[in-house]
């Protein structure tokens, strides 16, 4: 059995997993990352809108804070999210967008004096200030109340995933490459590394660490149609799942985005919009303002793909042989704009549509993009059930974006969650020693030998291809942007018939090397696992929250689902996990539950509601004296790594 | 026509390398494959439609399949390009030859080894910010100004996406194992133009002041060529060689 040791185990090489690396090292740890491709193709590369931070440097985000960057994100996620992590996460942005600055991404420049900028369909001349010059600007994005998102163009997520990994590289971090994690390796309570196979070789490995932190990205193939990577099939959350301990949380919260071009599903950034761009139906006819008068294009993402959805109901679509879909109007930008700004849109719009966005519209339609749920952790980043697991990204549910992740909200969590958790992670290898018994290893390594040697021996049972379109079209047809009580309980009876034939599954390609039949079979039944999570979590939760719509129960109901799904699976032979809920405290939120602004949900309150508003109220009368910083704190503490408290400078205002 | 009324698709022809340099005894060997086009047919959906209906041994990399990533490099045709974001309809005569890009380690029929190698040329070019302030940035601060056009040109020569279809084209590359190649000399250019970096021409020199560097280059234009991104490869390697003698 070949071993390999290390403090600190990075389970993906995105922008999140590269952030907790760096941590690990610069606190002088051995580090090692783990990738199924080189770092720098992670899927991270493909954000192309922006990194929301609270610079408030434009004149079009001037008195913006981390106050007002918790207030949207809280309602964002509908009050789904955990606020202690929000206002974790809204504190440290800046800052991670100046490390970034530092460490050579090349954000997009205030430019001094007047700009013509398209708002509501108008242009209109905004004029920057002489002092912000040269400082970090910032685009509009949806459900935001300021103009937040801080881009590169439109090639962000490129920049920012080659800037960390330059890093890395430069502190002599290994990234072994090609290389899955296929179980964790765990006793009692505390979890101590992975068993890995060689994509190449087909050898596994077992890599024995001090912490083990899962960075793998979300798990949006488990639709058919997805704006993510192909390789974002959940693998993080479904090993961690596996472990039988390890609680998955809000597995359902799933968002569509808006506009994902028709039929590749291929993401235009919700920079388009920002910028002015609109949505037309098949009557060239502007829909968005009569759903929702204020926000209109720019509502939460869940809100603009619900409206473009009910809009399509109406029979407003425009006919394809992919089924019905809606326009969106760049056009109006103009070709200067959207050859330097929108040029990635640019680009896929000829390469995969044959068509010039300057002068066409663009045929979308909402499309899975975004999976808020994945492996629970604590505000530091840990399993509360397998010490020494961490979790970051896309991955986790560290939960700052509930029931709805706002754009541009989630590359700034990957770095924000990387700095923060990566000192905690740092700290948990300081403060423990690995104590494991290397029989407990063995055992782990063989039993997944034992499963790749089943399957490759099987000579009749199951195509994986044929399972994984059946559970990606139940995904689709069932447990979509809408969803209803019927047709979820027939997805998870229909996804439980599809695990068990996943136990039965054959390969024709015999190789124990590189063989992408087999990577398939040890994935398949993993993700139907995960969709059975999503389904069944959907199936129960009898409410509306966020990106999960029940056209059955549409009100977001406080009274009775104020809480967290967690998901565990029992044991090998479970078809279905188990869930729990765990509340959330309203007598401890900053913000307490009230609505959104946009949306047309109704809300059952939750008893402590009133209660909580007026305390706030109370205390925030009895400081009168106080800042909002001296505010802020009186109504809710939160932790923070020592070297992240410091407060932040705005040009203009300094710390205020 | 077919049953759902679209017009039958052209039978499209794949000839593809296949070889297992895992698996002893296997040899390269060159295997066609019949495919019915498909309106809006990627190579990237051929591909796939390929492995899961008659090849499942099949080795190809695709990650984003949207032209954003690089992972896809693939001799088509004869031209080193991006698999994903490459319509069927663009080969009239129906016939399409893949294979692995060269100068790279074969992993396996189209899968090749770039990580490795740009992790060596990002090591020789140290492509990270040379400065003692970016070491312990202050981020309770302003950020540092820099010239909106600066940021702007600097963006410019940071869109590489590691594809590695300049090196597979490069003429000097086939003769000179070392030759940094034009990934490497982007980099620089990226680099020299950022402000933030503090290195002098005369650090660069000793990065790419050689045969194997700047100055080895025979001007083939490979890399300018087939560059998916349309990075001004030329331009670039032209101001660096006059740059470099300078220095
Ligand atoms: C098209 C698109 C555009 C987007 N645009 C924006 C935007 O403008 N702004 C924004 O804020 N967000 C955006 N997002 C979301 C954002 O890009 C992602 O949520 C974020 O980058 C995820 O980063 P990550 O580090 O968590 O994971 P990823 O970047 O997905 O990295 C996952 C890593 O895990 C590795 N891995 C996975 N499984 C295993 C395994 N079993 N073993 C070993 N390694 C493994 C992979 O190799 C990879 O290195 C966008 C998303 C998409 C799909
Ligand atoms: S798969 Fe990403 S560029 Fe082709």
């Amino acid at each position: 059995m070949k071993v390999v040791y290390t403090d600190s185990l990075v389970i993906g090489g995105g922008l999140a997993g590269l952030r907790v690396a760096i941590a690990s090292k610069n606190r002088g740890l051995d580090t090692l990352v783990l990738s199924l491709i080189p770092a720098k193709r992670s899927h991270s590369a493909a954000a192309q809108g922006g990194m929301q931070a609270s610079l408030a440097n434009s004149v079009k985000s001037k008195d913006d804070n981390e106050d007002v960057h918790f207030g949207d994100t809280v309602k964002g996620s509908d009050w789904g999210c955990d606020q202690d992590v929000a206002r974790m996460f809204a504190h440290t942005a800046p800052k991670a967008i100046r490390e970034l600055a530092g460490w050579g991404v090349p954000w997009s420049r205030v430019r001094k004096g007047d700009r013509e900028v398209v708002v509501n369909a108008e242009r209109v001349t905004i004029t920057e200030e002489d002092d912000d010059h040269g400082l970090i600007t910032s685009r509009d994005f949806g459900g935001t109340k300021k103009w937040r998102t801080c881009y590169t163009a439109d090639g962000t997520g490129h920049t920012m995933l080659y800037a960390m990994d330059n890093k890395a590289i430069e502190l002599g971090i290994p990234v072994h490459e090609r290389k899955e994690a296929i179980a964790l390796i765990h006793e009692g309570d505390r979890c101590y590394g992975a068993i890995v196979r060689d994509m190449i070789t087909g050898e596994l490995i077992a890599y024995v660490a001090n912490a083990t932190t899962m960075a793998t990205g979300g798990y949006g193939r488990l639709y058919s149609i997805s704006t993510n990577a192909i390789i974002n099939e959940g693998m993080g959350a479904a090993i961690a799942l596996e472990t039988g301990k390890a609680p998955l949380g809000n597995m359902e919260a799933v968002q569509f985005h808006p506009t994902a071009i028709v039929p590749a599903g291929i993401l235009t950034t919700e920079g388009c919009r920002g910028d002015g761009g609109i949505l037309r139906d098949v009557d060239g006819y502007r829909f968005m303002p009569d759903y929702e008068p204020e926000k209109k294009e720019l509502a939460s993402r869940d809100v603009v793909s619900r409206r473009m959805t009910e809009h399509i109901r109406k029979g407003k679509g425009v006919e394809s042989p992919y089924g019905p879909h809606l326009w969106l109007d760049i056009t109006l930008l103009g070709r200067e704009h959207i050859e330097k700004n929108l040029r990635e849109v640019k680009e896929i719009c000829e390469y995969f549509l044959g068509i010039d966005p300057v002068k066409d519209f663009i045929p979308v339609r909402p499309t899975q993009h975004y999976s808020m749920g994945g492996v629970r952790t604590t505000p530091k980043g840990e399993s509360p059930a397998l010490r020494g697991l961490f979790s970051v990204g896309e991955a986790a549910c560290w939960d700052m974006h509930g029931f709805n992740r706002l754009g541009g909200n989630s590359v700034a969590e990957t770095a924000v969650a990387g700095m923060i958790v990566g000192e905690y992670v740092a700290d948990h290898c300081l403060a423990h020693d690995v104590d494991i018994d290397i029989g407990t290893v063995r055992k782990f390594f063989d039993r997944e030998q034992a499963k790749i040697d089943a399957l490759l021996e099987r000579t009749e049972g199951e195509n994986v291809h044929e399972l994984k379109a059946a559970m990606q079209q139940v995904m689709m047809d069932k447990v979509g942007i809408f969803r209803k009580g019927g047709p979820l309980a027939e997805a998870v009876e229909e996804l439980k018939a599809l695990l068990e034939r996943s136990r039965n599954i054959v390969v024709r390609a015999k190789a124990r090397s590189a063989n992408p039949e087999l990577e398939q079979a040890l994935r398949v039944p993993r993700m139907i696992k995960l969709a059975i999570c999503v389904a069944k979590g959907a199936r129960d939760r009898t409410e509306s929250r966020g990106a999960h719509a029940r056209e059955d129960f549409p009100d977001r109901n406080d009274r009775d689902w104020l809480s967290r799904t967690l998901a565990t699976w029992p044991d090998d032979d479970a078809l279905e996990p188990e869930l729990n809920y765990e509340p959330l405290d309203v007598m401890r939120m900053e913000m307490p539950p009230g609505s959104r602004g946009y949306g047309n949900a109704k809300t059952i309150e939750h008893p402590d509601t009133a209660k909580r508003v007026a305390e706030v109220e109370a205390i925030t009368a009895s400081l009168p004296d106080a800042d909002r910083h001296e505010i802020q704190r009186a109504l809710m503490s939160y932790e923070l790594p020592e070297k992240y408290r410091g407060m932040n400078e705005r040009s203009g205002v300094g710390t205020a | 026509m077919t049953t759902n009324g679209q017009p039958k698709g052209r039978t499209l022809v794949f000839n593809i390398l296949r070889f297992n340099p895992q698996e002893k005894g296997d040899k390269p060997r060159m295997v066609r494959y019949e495919v019915e086009e498909a309106p809006g047919m990627t190579i990237f959906i051929a591909l796939n439609h390929i492995r899961e209906q008659m090849e499942p041994s099949l080795q190809f990399d695709f990650v984003c399949r949207a032209g954003i990533c690089g992972s896809c490099g693939m001799v088509i045709n004869g031209r080193p390009d991006l698999a994903c974001r490459t319509l069927t309809t663009k080969f009239p005569e129906g016939e399409i030859t893949l294979m692995p890009l060269p100068a790279f380690e074969l992993i396996g029929d189209l899968s090749v080894n770039t990580g490795e190698f740009m992790r060596s040329v990002a090591e020789r070019v140290e492509s990270w910010i040379h400065s003692e302030e970016a070491k312990a940035p202050d981020l309770d601060v302003l950020e540092e100004r820099m010239d909106p056009d600066t940021a702007d040109a600097i963006y410019e020569l940071d869109r590489c996406i590691e594809c590695g279809c300049c090196i597979s084209a490069c003429g000097t590359l086939r003769m000179r194992e070392k030759f940094l190649g034009a990934r490497g000399f982007m980099s620089v250019a990226r680099f020299m133009a950022d402000p933030r970096d503090d290195r002098t021409d005369a650090d660069w020199y000793e990065v790419i002041g050689d045969d194997d560097g700047v100055f080895g280059c025979m001007t083939l234009l490979g890399c300018e060529d087939t560059c998916p991104k349309d990075l001004p490869h030329q331009a670039k390697i032209a101001y660096l060689r006059r740059r470099m003698v300078k220095a």
